[in-house]
C-alpha cells in the first residue's frame, strides 16, 4: 500500500506513530520463536503418543492431536529456515519491562481476589496502573481508581448480581 | 416471506431496538478509539450478553461490528488517525478534504456510502444466506472437514503477518481445542489432571485474553500521541455534484465489499483496500486521489460496511466464521446455546431473521446518529489511554469471572493476555488462533467421522463431489504461494545475478 500513500508529508505529526515503534528484532529472536514452536509441537506429539495414536480406520483420542502437532513441528522448522528473511517481530526494549510489571499486578490480583474480595485489589490495581504505569497525577489516579471501583461494584454486584467475592 | 416479516416483528420489540442502539453506539465509540478493535470489544463484552436473550445479544454484537466500521471513519477524516484497520485508506482522501475545510462533505459521503453499502449487502444476504444454507443441509462430515480446513487456510493466507506464522497460530489454536475430555472415547487429553481443564478450555477467556488484554499490554509499551483538536465540521450534506461523482464508486464499492466479505479471511479491511484501488485505477483523473477525491472516500467506506454485513453469510448459513470477529460472534452464539449452521434458518427463524433485519435498523441508526455525535466522539478521543487502560483491564478481569463464576478463568485471561502480547510482539496474528480454536472440535469430529465413513481411507474425500472440489481448492490455495515464490526466483534470478556482478 505504500505506493498508494499520497504525499501529505507537509504535516508535522505524520510519522510520529512510527517513531514510537521499537526496532525490528533480529534473526536470533525468530530462531528462538521457531525453537519454542518445535518444542511445543514435540511435547504435544509426545502427549498424543501416550493417548494412543489409533489408526486411520480406528481413530483414537491421540490421532488428531498427533496430526496437528506434527504439522506444528514442520511449521516450526520452516520458520527456522525462513528466520533470516523475516523482519516482522519487534525487539524487546526497556519499555517491555512495563508489561512484566503490569502482568505482575494482574497475577497478584488473581491471587488475592478470592481471599479478600474484589474491591481493594480493584482499587489498588487501578491506582497502580494510573499512577505508576500511566504517570497520571495523584489526584486523577485516586479519583479514577475510587470512582471506577464504585462503578464496578454498582454494575457487577448491584445490577448484574454476579457472585464475585466481595467484602460488602 | 412470512419468516422474514416475523423477523421485523422481532426487531421492533423495544428491548431489541434498545440493544441495537446500544450496540451501534458502542461500535462507533470503539471505532473512534484506536487500539481496541471490534473483535476485542465483542470479546470483552461477551460476559454481559449471558444475561440477555440470544436474539437480543447477537443484535447488539452485530451492531458493534458494523458500527465500528463507521466510527473508524470519523477519526480518519478529522484526525488522520484510522480507528480501525478497515478505514486506513479513508485517511488519504478524507483528511485531505478535511484540510480543505470539507470535513462535513467527507463524513456525509462516508455515512451515505456506509448506509447504501450496508443496506444492499443485507438485501443480498437475505437472498443468498438461505440458499447457501439449503444447499449445505446435505453436507456431511467430509464436506465440513474440508470447509473448515479451507476456511482456516484462507484466513491464514490473508492475515496480517506472514502465512507461516498465521499457520503456526492456527495449529496452536487447534491443539488448544483438544484440551479436555475427548467426545468419542471420553479419554482426558492434555488436562494435566486438573479438574478445571477437564471440560476443556472455554472460548471466552481465550478471546478476551488474546484480543482484549493482549492488545492493552501491547499498547502499554508504545506511547500514544495526543489527539489534535479537530477541524470544525459544518455542512454535512454533500453537494449534488459530489453525490453524482461518488455514486458509481458507491455502487462498485458495495459489490466489491459484498463479494470479499463472504470469502473467508476477506472481510472489511481487504474490501476497503480493493475498492479504493479499483476506483483509482478506473478514474480518468487518478492524480486527484489522495488530494480530496470524494470517490476515494465513497468506495472504501461503502465496501467496508458491505463486507462487514456479508461476512455474516458463512457464519449464519454454514456455521463457519469467516474472520476473527465472526469467530467471536460464533462463540457468543455457542454460549447462548445456539449452534450456527445450515439448520439455523429453518430451526431458529426468529433468530436468523431477527438478526438480519436488525441490520437495516442499525444502518438507519448509524446514518441518523453519526453526524450529530461527531463532536462527542472527538471529545472522547481526548480521554488519555493511560486512564482508559486500567478501566478496560478491570472490566476484562471481572467480566471473565462472571462467565463461569471462576477465578481460574481470570487466570486464563491473564495467561492468554500474555500470549497475545508475545504474539503481537513476535509478528503472529492472534486471529487465526482464535478462529482455529473455535473450529477445532468441529474439524476433529468431522475428520474422525469421515475416516470412519471411508473406513480409514483418506482418498474417500475425493470420491464425493463437493468435498473433492473443496480439497482441490485447498491444495490450490496452499500451493499457490509456494509456486509463486519458485516462479519468481526462477524468473528473477538471472537478472539479479547479473546486477550483482
Amino acid at each position: 500500500m505504500s505506493t498508494e500513500t499520497p504525499s501529505t508529508a507537509d504535516e508535522p505529526t505524520d510519522d510520529a506513530s512510527d517513531d514510537t515503534r521499537p526496532p525490528a528484532a533480529g534473526t536470533v529472536t525468530q530462531l528462538v520463536t521457531a525453537a519454542v514452536v518445535v518444542v511445543l509441537g514435540g511435547a504435544a506429539l509426545a502427549g498424543a503418543w501416550n493417548l494412543g495414536l489409533g489408526s486411520p480406520s480406528k481413530p483414537g483420542p491421540g490421532t488428531w492431536p498427533a496430526l496437528v502437532s506434527t504439522a506444528l513441528i514442520i511449521l516450526g522448522v520452516l520458520l527456522a529456515v525462513a528466520a533470516r528473511r523475516l523482519d516482522d517481530a519487534e525487539r524487546f526494549t526497556r519499555t517491555s519491562l512495563l508489561v512484566i510489571v503490569a502482568v505482575g499486578t494482574m497475577v497478584a490480583y488473581v491471587a488475592v481476589i478470592s481471599v479478600i474480595g474484589f474491591e481493594i485489589p480493584t482499587a489498588l490495581l487501578a491506582l497502580f496502573w494510573l499512577r505508576v504505569l500511566g504517570r497520571e497525577s495523584w489526584r486523577t489516579s485516586v479519583a479514577v481508581s475510587l470512582g471506577s471501583t464504585c462503578a464496578f461494584y454498582a454494575l457487577f454486584v448491584g445490577a448484574l448480581k454476579v457472585t464475585i467475592p466481595h467484602l460488602f | 416471506m412470512s419468516p422474514v416479516l416475523d423477523g421485523f416483528a422481532v426487531v421492533v420489540e423495544p428491548t431489541n431496538l434498545l440493544y441495537c442502539l446500544v450496540g451501534v453506539v458502542i461500535g462507533m465509540l470503539v471505532g473512534v478509539l484506536p487500539g481496541l478493535g471490534p473483535a476485542a470489544t465483542i470479546a470483552i463484552l461477551l460476559p454481559i450478553t449471558l444475561g440477555i436473550e440470544p436474539v437480543t445479544a447477537i443484535i447488539m454484537l452485530a451492531g458493534i461490528f458494523y458500527g465500528a466500521q463507521y466510527g473508524g471513519t470519523i477519526t480518519s477524516v478529522l484526525l488522520r488517525l484510522p480507528g480501525e484497520a478497515s478505514s486506513v485508506v479513508t485517511v488519504f482522501d478524507g483528511h485531505a478534504l478535511a484540510r480543505q475545510g470539507k470535513a462535513g462533505t467527507a463524513l456525509g459521503i462516508a455515512a451515505i456510502g456506509s448506509f447504501v453499502g450496508g443496506t444492499l449487502a443485507i438485501i443480498a444476504l437475505s437472498v443468498v444466506a438461505p440458499l447457501v444454507a439449503e444447499f449445505a443441509l446435505d453436507f456431511g462430515p467430509p464436506e465440513y472437514t474440508m470447509l473448515a480446513l479451507l476456511g482456516i487456510l484462507l484466513v491464514a493466507t490473508v492475515s496480517g503477518g506472514g502465512m507461516l506464522k498465521a499457520l503456526i497460530a492456527a495449529a496452536v489454536g487447534l491443539l488448544l481445542a483438544t484440551v479436555g475430555r475427548d467426545g468419542f472415547t471420553s479419554a482426558e487429553r492434555f488436562t494435566f489432571d486438573s479438574l478445571s481443564l477437564a471440560d476443556g478450555l472455554d472460548f471466552v477467556p481465550i478471546a478476551m485474553g488474546l484480543f482484549g488484554l493482549g492488545e492493552i499490554l501491547y499498547t502499554l509499551e508504545t506511547r500514544h500521541r495526543a489527539a489534535h483538536s479537530p477541524t470544525t465540521v459544518a455542512n454535512v450534506w454533500p453537494s449534488r455534484s459530489d453525490l453524482r461523482q461518488s455514486s458509481g464508486a458507491i455502487g462498485r464499492g458495495g459489490v466489491i465489499g459484498f463479494v470479499l466479505g463472504i470469502l473467508p479471511g476477506g472481510g472489511a479491511v481487504l474490501a476497503s483496500l480493493a475498492a479504493y484501488a479499483v476506483e483509482k485505477r478506473r478514474s480518468r483523473t487518478p492524480e486527484r486521489f489522495g488530494h480530496g477525491a470524494v470517490e476515494g472516500i465513497a468506495a472504501p467506506e461503502t465496501a467496508n460496511n458491505a463486507a462487514a454485513t456479508s461476512s455474516f453469510i458463512p457464519l449464519l448459513s454454514l456455521g463457519l466464521p469467516a474472520n476473527a470477529t465472526m469467530a467471536v460472534i460464533f462463540g457468543a452464539l455457542l454460549i447462548q446455546g445456539v449452534t450456527p449452521g445450515p439448520q439455523l434458518v429453518t430451526e431458529n427463524p426468529e433468530l436468523f431473521w431477527g438478526v438480519v433485519n436488525s441490520m437495516y435498523i442499525g444502518n438507519i441508526l448509524l446514518l441518523i446518529m453519526s453526524i450529530p455525535l461527531v463532536g462527542l466522539f472527538v471529545r472522547i478521543l481526548r480521554v488519555r489511554p493511560t486512564i482508559l487502560a486500567p478501566i478496560t483491564v478491570l472490566i476484562t478481569l471481572i467480566g471473565a469471572y462472571t462467565v463461569n463464576n471462576s477465578v481460574f478463568d481470570i487466570g486464563l485471561v491473564v495467561f492468554f493476555g500474555v500470549l497475545g502480547y508475545l504474539m503481537k510482539k513476535l509478528g503472529f496474528d492472534p486471529g487465526p488462533l482464535v478462529l482455529a480454536f473455535v473450529l477445532g472440535s468441529l474439524l476433529e469430529s468431522s475428520l474422525r467421522r469421515s475416516l470412519l465413513l471411508f473406513e480409514g481411507d483418506p482418498g474417500g474425500f475425493l470420491t464425493r463431489p463437493i468435498s473433492g472440489t473443496l480439497f482441490v481448492l485447498f491444495l490450490a490455495v496452499a500451493l499457490l504461494p509456494a509456486a509463486r515464490t519458485v516462479w519468481r526466483t526462477r524468473t528473477a534470478d538471472p537478472r539479479r545475478s547479473e546486477e550483482s556482478v
